[in-house]
C-alpha cells in the first residue's frame, strides 16, 4: 500500500508540470498584462510607471526564466508573490480556502445526505411513484445552474423576509469563520451551501440510483435472497457498498471540482473564495496566483484521487494495491 | 422621496439630489458604525501615490490627510478647494509661481506622532520626484512643479516652472495622502501593504479581498470629526451583491455609482429606506480613431464618423438605460471653462439638425471615397456604460451607410489594443478626480506628448494652443483658449468623439447624513463628515 502511495504521487509530478506549462504559456498568450492593467488607465502619460512596474515584476525577464523562477518556487513550496497585491499568494490564498472548503464539505455533506438514500429509494422502487418523483428532482438539479438557484434563493429570503417583516433580510456578506460566531457564519454558507449541494447532490442521486440497479441484478444478490437473508442486510450490506464505488469517484470529482469551481456562486453570496481569486486573477493578468490556483487545484484533484482509489479497497475487498 | 430625474435634468454638470437630503438643517449625531460597499475585489495596494484605481482611495482615503482638498460640505464644486493640513490657502507670490503653504500645528500621527511639513514635504517630493523604483502615477500632474521646499517644520514651499491655474486642482488629487518622512526614509515600499496616516478614522484590520475596517481617530484634528465610532468597507464587485446588501441594510451605501435600472429597482424595493444622489461624472468615452490606418488618417472621414451622431437625442434616451446623460465638449460640463450649448453646437458632432449634419457626412465620406466603409469598433468587455455606448455608436453610423462590427475585449487585450494602436476605431474613457480641465484634456494631444493619446497623430498645431491654454492665468482668455483648442481637436481635425459623460448615482440608506456627492468617485471619500440619524 505505501509503495502503491508513493508510486501514485511521484506519477503526479509529470501531471503537475504539464499542467504549469500550459498554464504558463496561456497566461501569456492574453495581450497585455497586469502593468497594463493596473496603471493603463491613469498613469496620465507617464510611460515610464508602466515600465517600471514589469522591471519590478520580473516581467521583462526572458519567458524560460520566468517559467523556470515559477517551477522551482512551487517544488520548493513558495508560490511568490502576486502580481497583483504584492502580499505573498500563500497567505492570499490561505485567506480563502477556508470560505471555499467549508462550502465544498457542506455541499458534500448535504449531497450525500440526499442522494444516497434517495438514490437507493428511488432504484429499489424502481418505476413507482416515489422513483419518478425522485427523478424529477434529480433531474430539476442537473437542469439548474446553481447560479440561477442562488440568485433566487437570494430573492426570494429577500422578498419573503420583507413581507413577513416590512424588513428585507439576506445573509451576511463577510465572513466570519465559524470558531469566531457560528450562527453569523452559518446563517452567511448555508444559502450558498444548499444552491451547490443540490446539484451535486442530484448528479450523485442519479449515479446511485444506475449504480443500486445494476448491483440489485447482480447473481450474488439473488444468491443472496435465495438463501433467505432480509433485504435490509442484503440492501445495506451487499448492494449498497458495491453500489457506492463510482459514486465514491464522483464524489471526489464533484469536491476537486468545488475547490476552485464556485466561481459564480461565490460572485452571488459574495464569499471571498478560491473560485472568485481564480477569475480575479485572470482578469488582473497576475500570472502568480493565476499559476498557483492552477497548481493548487491539480494537486487537489490528483490527492482526491488517490483517496478515492485507496476507498475502493475498503468498499471492496477484492481490490488490492500493491 | 423619490421625484424623476427630469425634474432635475437642466443642472448641466451640477450635483443634483434626487431625493431631499437636509444634512445643514440637523445637527449631527456621534456614533454607530458605517458599513458601505466597494464596487471592487480589491486594492492593488493601499499605495495612493501608486495607485490609479478608486478601491484604494474607497478602502484608504479615510486613514489620511491631503494638503488641500476639495469642500467636504461642497464637494460638487469644480473651482473651490480648501486647507486639510494647511491654515490657509496661499494666495500665490513670484508671479503665482511660488504657493506657500503653512501646516496645521498639533497634528498626529495616528502611531502618536507629530505631522510637520517634513512628511508633508516627503510625500510630495515621492509624489512630483519620484525616486528611483518607485511608481508615482501622477508625475506628469505636476509638470509644472520646479521645487519643494520646507524651510521649516511649518512651512512648505511649492516653487512652479510657470504660472498656471492647473497647480492647485492638481494639488488638491484625492490620492495625494501625506505619509511619515521617518518610514518612507526606512522603505519606500512600507505603505503599499501598510497603512498608518493621521486621517479621521484609524486602520484596525483588512482581510483580503473581503473588508477593511477602521475606527474613529481621536485624536483628529478637525475638531468634532469624524462623527462616526468605525467604518466598515466591503468588497463586492457584483452589482446585484450591492444593491441586495443597501435593500436589506447589511450596507448603508456604496460610493461608485450605480446604473438607472438598479437605482429604479432599489427605490421600488426599499422605499423611503433609500435615498438616491445623483452628479454628471467626470469621467467620459472618448471614440478615437487610429489615425495610423486608412481611411481613418484621412480627416473627412473623421468628420464623418462625428457628424452621424446624434448627441442630443441620444443623450436622453441613453440616460434611461445606462450610465451616461450630459452632453459635453473636452471640458467637464459643470465647469466654468466647459463649451455652452452653443458652443457645441458650432462643432461637428453637435449639429442641431441632424439631418443636415448626416447629409454632410454623407457628402464627405463620398468625396474621401469612403462610403459603405467597414470598420471595427474595439471595445472594452464593461457593460456599463462601455457597451451601451458602444451599441448606440453602431446604430448612429449605420444611417450614413458605414457597416461597424464591435469588437468587445477583456480590459488587459483593450488596453494592449491601444496601447499598441492596434485598432481602427477604439472606444477609450477619460476618467479624471478632481475636476482640472487644464490638465485633464492633455488626452488629446499628440501621442508624442502625451502618450496616453491612443490616436497617434502628429498634430504640432494642437501641442500649441494646448500650451497657451495651460498657461494662461487670464480666466476669459484662458476660456477663449480653451475653445479653441476644443474646436481644433473636435471639429477641424476630428481627432476624437466626445459621448454623453457619466453620471453618477449613489444610493444611500435614509439614515446616512452628511456625505455629499461630487463628480468624482475619487473625491470627498475620507468620510469624517458622515454621520448616521438612527
Amino acid at each position: 500500500m505505501y509503495r502503491y502511495v508513493v508510486t501514485r504521487l511521484l506519477l503526479a509530478v509529470p501531471t503537475l508540470v504539464g499542467a504549469a506549462a500550459l498554464v504558463f504559456v496561456l497566461m501569456r498568450l492574453i495581450p497585455g498584462d497586469v502593468c497594463v492593467i493596473r496603471l493603463g488607465a491613469g498613469s496620465h502619460g507617464n510611460p515610464g510607471a508602466i515600465e517600471a512596474c514589469r522591471q519590478s515584476l520580473g516581467l521583462d525577464n526572458p519567458l524560460i526564466v520566468q517559467f523556470l523562477d515559477f517551477l522551482g518556487n512551487y517544488f520548493t513550496f513558495d508560490f511568490g508573490t502576486s502580481m497583483w497585491s504584492g502580499r505573498r499568494v500563500a497567505h492570499e490564498i490561505g485567506s480563502r480556502l477556508p470560505v471555499s472548503l467549508q462550502i465544498a464539505l457542506m455541499a458534500t455533506v448535504i449531497a450525500v445526505l440526499i442522494a444516497i438514500p434517495l438514490g437507493t429509494i428511488s432504484a429499489l422502487k424502481e418505476n413507482t411513484w416515489l422513483d419518478h418523483i425522485v427523478r424529477m428532482v434529480a433531474i430539476a438539479g442537473i437542469a439548474t445552474p446553481s447560479f440561477w438557484l442562488g440568485i433566487m434563493s437570494l430573492v426570494l429570503v429577500l422578498d419573503i423576509t420583507y413581507l413577513a417583516t416590512g424588513k428585507a433580510w439576506m445573509p451576511p456578506i463577510d465572513y466570519v469563520p465559524f470558531w469566531q460566531d457560528p450562527l453569523r457564519n452559518l446563517s452567511m454558507v448555508l444559502l450558498p451551501a444548499i444552491t451547490v449541494g443540490y446539484r451535486y447532490s442530484a448528479v450523485t442521486m442519479r449515479m446511485t440510483r444506475s449504480a443500486m440497479l445494476e448491483v440489485m441484478r447482480e447473481d450474488y444478490i439473488r444468491t443472496a435472497r435465495s438463501k433467505g437473508l432480509l433485504e435490509q442486510i442484503i440492501v445495506n450490506r451487499h448492494a449498497l457498498k458495491n453500489a457506492l464505488l463510482p459514486v465514491v469517484t464522483l464524489i471526489g470529482i464533484e469536491f476537486a471540482f468545488l475547490i476552485g469551481g464556485l466561481v459564480v456562486t461565490e460572485q452571488v453570496f459574495n464569499l471571498n473564495g478560491i473560485g472568485r481569486l481564480f477569475v480575479q486573477s485572470v482578469q488582473n493578468q497576475d500570472n502568480v496566483m493565476t499559476q498557483a490556483l492552477t497548481m493548487l487545484v491539480v494537486t487537489v484533484f490528483v490527492l482526491t484521487n488517490l483517496v478515492v482509489d485507496l476507498l475502493y479497497a475498503w468498499l471492496d475487498p477484492r481490490i488490492r494495491y500493491s | 422621496m423619490y421625484l424623476r430625474t427630469g425634474l432635475l435634468a437642466a443642472g448641466l454638470g451640477l450635483a443634483a439630489t434626487i431625493a431631499a437630503v437636509p444634512a445643514g438643517a440637523q445637527t449631527p449625531k456621534r456614533g454607530g458604525t458605517l458599513v458601505y460597499m466597494i464596487p471592487a475585489d480589491s486594492p492593488p495596494s493601499f499605495d495612493g501615490h501608486r495607485e490609479t484605481t478608486f478601491a484604494t482611495v474607497h478602502a484608504a482615503a479615510p486613514f489620511y490627510s491631503v494638503l488641500i482638498r476639495v469642500p467636504p460640505d461642497n464637494p460638487a464644486s469644480t473651482t473651490e478647494y480648501v486647507c486639510d493640513l494647511c491654515t490657509e490657502m496661499p494666495k500665490p507670490t513670484d508671479d503665482g509661481k511660488t504657493y506657500t503653504f503653512k501646516i496645521r500645528p498639533g497634528v498626529k500621527f495616528h502611531d502618536g506622532s507629530t505631522l510637520t511639513a517634513k512628511d508633508v514635504g516627503a510625500s510630495w517630493q515621492r509624489i512630483v520626484f519620484p525616486p528611483q523604483g518607485v511608481t508615482s502615477a501622477r508625475v506628469s500632474y505636476y509638470a509644472m512643479v520646479d521645487k519643494i521646499e520646507v524651510p521649516d517644520d511649518n512651512t512648505i514651499v511649492f516653487k512652479l516652472k510657470f504660472a498656471t491655474s492647473a497647480f492647485l486642482p492638481a494639488l488638491a488629487d484625492p490620492f495625494t495622502w501625506i505619509y511619515k518622512k521617518e518610514i518612507l526614509d526606512k522603505d519606500q515600499h512600507w505603505y503599499e501593504k501598510n497603512i498608518m496616516g493621521s486621517g479621521p478614522f484609524k486602520f484596525t484590520s483588512y482581510d483580503v479581498g473581503q473588508a477593511i475596517k477602521g475606527a474613529r481617530n481621536p485624536d483628529y484634528y478637525h475638531k468634532g470629526q469624524p462623527y462616526l465610532d468605525a467604518i466598515e468597507g466591503i468588497f463586492a464587485d457584483k452589482q446585484a451583491v450591492r444593491v441586495d446588501a443597501i435593500r436589506a441594510d447589511r450596507a448603508a451605501m456604496e460610493f461608485r455609482g450605480l446604473p438607472p435600472s438598479a437605482r429604479d429597482s432599489l427605490v421600488k424595493e426599499a422605499g423611503k429606506d433609500v435615498v438616491i444622489q445623483e452628479s454628471d461624472w467626470n469621467c467620459g468615452n472618448i471614440i478615437t480613431p487610429n489615425h495610423k490606418k486608412k481611411p481613418f488618417d484621412d480627416v473627412r472621414v473623421r468628420r464623418a464618423l462625428a457628424l452621424a451622431i446624434d448627441q442630443w437625442a441620444g443623450a436622453p434616451a441613453l440616460s434611461k438605460i445606462a450610465t451616461v446623460k450630459t452632453v459635453g465638449g473636452i471640458v467637464f460640463p459643470g465647469s466654468p471653462l466647459a463649451a455652452t450649448k452653443e458652443e457645441l453646437q458650432k462643432m461637428a458632432g453637435y449639429w442641431p439638425d441632424i439631418e443636415k449634419s448626416r447629409a454632410e457626412a454623407r457628402r464627405l465620406l463620398k468625396e474621401a471615397g469612403a462610403e459603405g466603409l467597414k470598420f471595427e469598433l474595439t471595445n472594452r468587455n464593461v457593460d456599463q456604460p462601455y457597451k451601451f455606448v458602444g451599441t448606440w455608436l453602431i446604430g448612429e453610423w449605420k444611417k450614413i451607410g458605414l457597416n461597424v462590427e464591435q469588437k468587445v475585449v477583456p480590459t488587459g487585450p483593450w488596453f494592449q489594443a491601444m496601447r499598441g494602436g492596434n485598432f481602427d476605431v477604439v472606444v477609450d474613457a477619460n476618467c479624471q478626480s478632481i475636476v482640472n480641465p487644464a490638465l485633464d484634456t492633455g488626452k488629446y494631444l499628440p501621442k508624442s506628448i502625451y502618450p496616453e493619446s491612443y490616436g497617434d497623430y502628429d498634430d504640432p498645431k494642437s501641442a500649441e494652443l494646448y500650451n497657451k491654454m495651460l498657461r494662461e492665468s487670464d480666466p476669459k482668455a484662458q476660456r477663449a483658449a480653451m475653445r479653441a483648442y476644443e474646436t481644433h481637436t473636435l471639429d477641424t481635425m476630428a481627432h476624437a468623439i466626445i459621448t454623453p459623460y457619466w453620471f453618477r448615482i449613489i444610493p444611500e440608506r435614509s439614515y446616512v447624513k452628511g456625505w455629499k456627492i461630487s463628480p468624482s468617485h475619487y473625491l470627498n471619500q475620507d468620510l469624517a463628515n458622515i454621520w448616521l440619524d438612527k
